[in-house]
C-alpha cells in the first residue's frame, strides 16, 4: 500500500474543503435551520406527534440524511471529476498508486467532510428540538456506511460526468426527489396504501428510515432491512469502481 | 549488478520499448509497432511534427495511456504488471500546463512527493524550488504564477520525488529564453546526478543543443534512432538560392558538378549543401558562377524545413 499517496490525495481535498468552508459547511447548517424553522416550528406545532415523537424531533435524522446524501454525492463528484476537466489527473495517473488507493484518498475525504457536516448539523439541531439518540453507535454506523456509499456513488458519477451539466444532473434530479419522498420529513404510514408500496422501492426510505430508528426506535422498516439495504449499496458501488478502473473507462484513453 | 547510485541495472536500457502500437478509441492510429531501447544516463530527444505521437508514446511508458499492443520497461519492470516499480523512477513534465489553481507553489510540489510515495523531505524541496528560482515564490497560490513559473512549477513536481528518468514534454513550446536557459543547465546537472532525461521537440536546433541521442518520429512510426552527431549529418542541410538577373533554359556545364536545380523558369538556381561539413562549396560555386558569365541580383539560404527532411525520409524509409 502507498499510503503515502493515499494520505496526499486526501490532505489536498480537505485542504479544497478548508478553502471552500463557507460554501461547504455554512450554507447546510443555514438551509438547515431554515428547515426547522418552517416545517420544525411553524408548520411543526400544528402537526400532532409522529409515533409518540414531536414532529420537530421526528425530522431531524431526516433532514441530516437529506444533506450527507447531497453534500457526499456532490463533493466526491467534483473531487475526481475536477482534475479531469483542468487535466492534473495526469499526475494520479503517472504515479505509483492503484485504484483503490486513488479512490479511499478521494471517498474518504468526502466522507469525512460528510460525516463532519452531519455532526454540525445534528449539532444546529439540538438547539431547536430536544434530541434523545436511543442508540448512539448504530446512528454513527448509519452515518459513516451513508457517507461512504454516496461518496462512492459521488467518485463514479464524477468519472461517468462530461460535462458540468452531468455532474449536477443525479443530485439534482436522483437524489432530491428521493429524499423527499423517502420519509424525510413524514412517516409512510401517513401514506394512501398504493404510495406507501411505492415508497418501499424507493431506496433513500430504507436508509431514512434505520437511521430514524438509530435515534427514536421507530421505523418504516425494520432497522435490519435498512442495515442490508445500505451495505449492498456500498457493495454495488465498490463494484462499479473497480470496473471503472478495471476497463479504464473515461480515465485511460 | 545494479548501480550503487540509482539501484537500476547496469549495462541495460533503463527504458525498453518493444512493438508498442496505439489506437485511439476513434479508431485513430497514433503509434505503430515501436521499438526504442533508452540508455541509462543519455539526454535523449524525441523529435517530430505535430501529432507525429510523441505524447502518445510518453503517455504510454508513464501509464497515462494504454498501449493497444507491445510492452514497456521501465527499470526491467513491466509498466503494467509492476506499474509501482516502474512508476517510481519517473517524474514526467508533460506537455501541456495543468496546474491547481489555489494550491501554493511549497504545497502542490509537496503534494507531488508525497503521491509518489516518498517520505516528507523539507531539504530536497527546498533545493528543487531554488534551481528552478521558485524559492521566494514557495508560498504563493499558482494561479498569481505567469506561464512560465508555471511550467516551472511542472518541473519542480515532477522532480520532486528524485526520480531517476525525466520526462520533458515539449518543454520549450512558448518557454522565454530565460527559462530555456535554466531548463537545459538543469538537465545538463541532471545527467550529472545519472538522471535519464527523455524531450521531446520539433525544433531541430534544441535536439542539436542537448541530446546525447535523437530518436525521429513521423505519422506514428520511429524512423531513425542515431547519435546525434550522425543525425545533423543527415538532417543539416540548407539550400542556397541564387536569383538571376536573366533566366536559364539549361545549367551551364562548368556548374554541372555541383548538383544544382533551376527553378522559377529558369530564374533561380538552387544548391543545398552540407552545414557540417568543413567545405560547404559556397564560395567555389560563387566564383564559377561569376567566371560562367552569370549575374546574381539576390541570395538567399534556407533551412531545410523539418517538415522537408521528414517527407524526405519517410521516402527513403518508404
Ligand atoms: N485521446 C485521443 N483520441 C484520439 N486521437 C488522439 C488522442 N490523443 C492524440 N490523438 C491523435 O494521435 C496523434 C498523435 O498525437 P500526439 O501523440 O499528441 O502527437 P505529438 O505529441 O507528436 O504532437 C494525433 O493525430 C492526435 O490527434
Ligand atoms: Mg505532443
Amino acid at each position: 500500500m502507498n499510503w503515502r499517496g493515499v494520505y496526499a490525495i486526501y490532505r489536498f481535498e480537505m485542504a479544497r474543503t478548508g478553502r471552500t468552508l463557507l460554501q461547504s459547511i455554512v450554507s447546510p447548517v443555514i438551509s438547515t435551520t431554515l428547515y426547522f424553522v418552517v416545517f420544525g416550528s411553524a408548520i411543526g406545532s400544528r402537526i400532532t406527534d409522529v409515533g409518540g415523537v414531536s414532529y420537530g424531533a421526528f425530522i431531524v435524522p431526516g433532514l441530516i440524511m437529506l444533506s450527507l446524501l447531497t453534500q457526499s454525492l456532490s463533493n466526491a463528484a467534483f473531487g475526481i471529476y475536477f482534475p479531469r476537466f483542468i487535466g492534473t489527473i495526469y499526475e494520479i495517473l503517472s504515479a505509483p498508486v492503484s485504484a483503490f488507493e486513488i479512490t479511499l484518498g478521494y471517498v474518504g475525504a468526502a466522507a469525512t467532510k460528510s460525516l463532519m457536516l452531519g455532526v454540525i448539523i445534528l449539532a444546529t439541531a439540538s438547539f431547536f428540538v430536544p434530541l434523545e439518540i436511543a442508540h448512539p453507535l448504530a446512528m454513527l454506523f448509519f452515518m459513516v456506511l451513508t457517507c461512504f456509499g454516496f461518496s462512492l456513488f459521488g467518485f463514479i458519477i464524477g468519472i461517468w460526468a462530461d460535462n458540468f451539466e452531468k455532474l449536477q444532473l443525479i443530485p439534482l434530479l436522483v437524489i432530491t426527489p428521493l429524499v423527499f419522498l423517502g420519509g424525510s420529513f413524514y412517516s409512510i404510514d401517513m401514506l394512501p396504501d398504493v404510495w406507501r408500496t411505492v415508497s418501499l422501492f424507493n431506496p433513500v426510505l430504507y436508509l431514512v428510515s434505520g437511521f430514524r430508528w438509530s435515534f427514536y426506535e421507530i421505523a418504516d422498516v425494520s432497522p435490519l432491512v435498512s442495515l442490508t439495504a445500505i451495505t449492498f449499496f456500498l457493495g454495488a458501488c465498490l463494484m462499479i469502481v473497480w470496473l471503472i478502473f478495471k476497463t479504464g473507462y473515461r480515465i485511460r484513453a | 549488478m545494479t548501480d550503487a547510485g540509482s539501484g537500476l541495472p547496469t549495462g541495460e536500457p533503463v527504458i525498453s520499448i518493444r512493438g508498442v502500437s496505439k489506437t485511439y478509441g476513434d479508431g485513430f492510429t497514433a503509434l505503430s509497432d515501436v521499438d526504442l531501447d533508452i540508455e541509462q544516463g543519455e539526454i535523449f530527444a524525441l523529435l517530430g511534427p505535430n501529432g507525429a505521437g510523441k505524447t502518445t508514446l510518453i503517455n504510454i511508458v508513464c501509464g497515462i495511456v494504454g498501449a493497444s499492443a507491445g510492452r514497456v520497461l521501465v527499470g526491467g519492470n513491466d509498466n503494467v504488471a509492476k506499474y509501482r516499480q516502474a512508476r517510481e523512477l519517473i517524474g514526467l513534465v508533460p506537455q501541456e500546463l495543468h496546474t491547481d489553481a489555489f494550491e501554493t507553489v511549497w504545497n502542490t510540489v509537496s503534494f507531488t512527493r508525497g503521491l509518489f510515495g516518498k517520505k516528507t523531505n523539507p531539504a530536497h524541496i527546498e533545493q528543487v524550488l531554488k534551481a528552478l528560482s521558485l524559492w521566494d515564490k514557495k508560498d504563493g497560490e499558482i494561479m498569481t504564477l505567469s506561464g512560465g513559473m508555471k511550467r516551472r512549477v511542472m518541473i519542480a513536481k515532477a522532480l520532486s520525488h528524485e526520480p531517476r528518468i525525466l520526462f520533458l514534454d515539449e518543454p520549450t513550446a512558448g518557454v522565454d529564453v530565460e527559462l530555456r536557459k535554466d531548463m537545459w543547465n538543469l538537465v545538463r546537472e541532471l545527467r550529472g546526478t545519472g538522471v535519464t532525461v527523455i524531450l521531446t521537440t520539433h525544433y531541430i536546433e534544441e535536439a542539436e543543443a542537448i541530446a546525447d541521442r535523437v530518436g525521429i518520429i513521423n505519422k506514428g512510426r520511429l524512423i531513425l534512432v542515431d547519435e546525434k552527431a550522425a543525425l545533423m549529418a543527415k538532417l543539416g542541410r540548407k539550400d542556397l538560392m541564387l536569383q538571376l538577373e536573366k533566366p536559364l533554359t539549361a545549367i551551364p556545364e562548368s556548374l554541372a558538378a555541383y548538383g544544382l536545380e533551376l527553378r522559377n523558369g529558369g530564374r533561380e538556381l538552387v544548391y543545398t549543401f552540407d552545414v557540417v561539413s568543413k567545405r560547404t562549396g559556397v564560395t567555389r560555386l560563387l566564383n564559377d558562377v561569376k567566371k560562367a558569365g552569370l549575374t546574381v541580383c539576390d541570395i538567399e539560404t534556407k533551412q531545410s524545413s523539418l517538415e522537408d527532411i521528414f517527407v524526405g525520409l519517410v521516402k527513403e524509409t518508404a
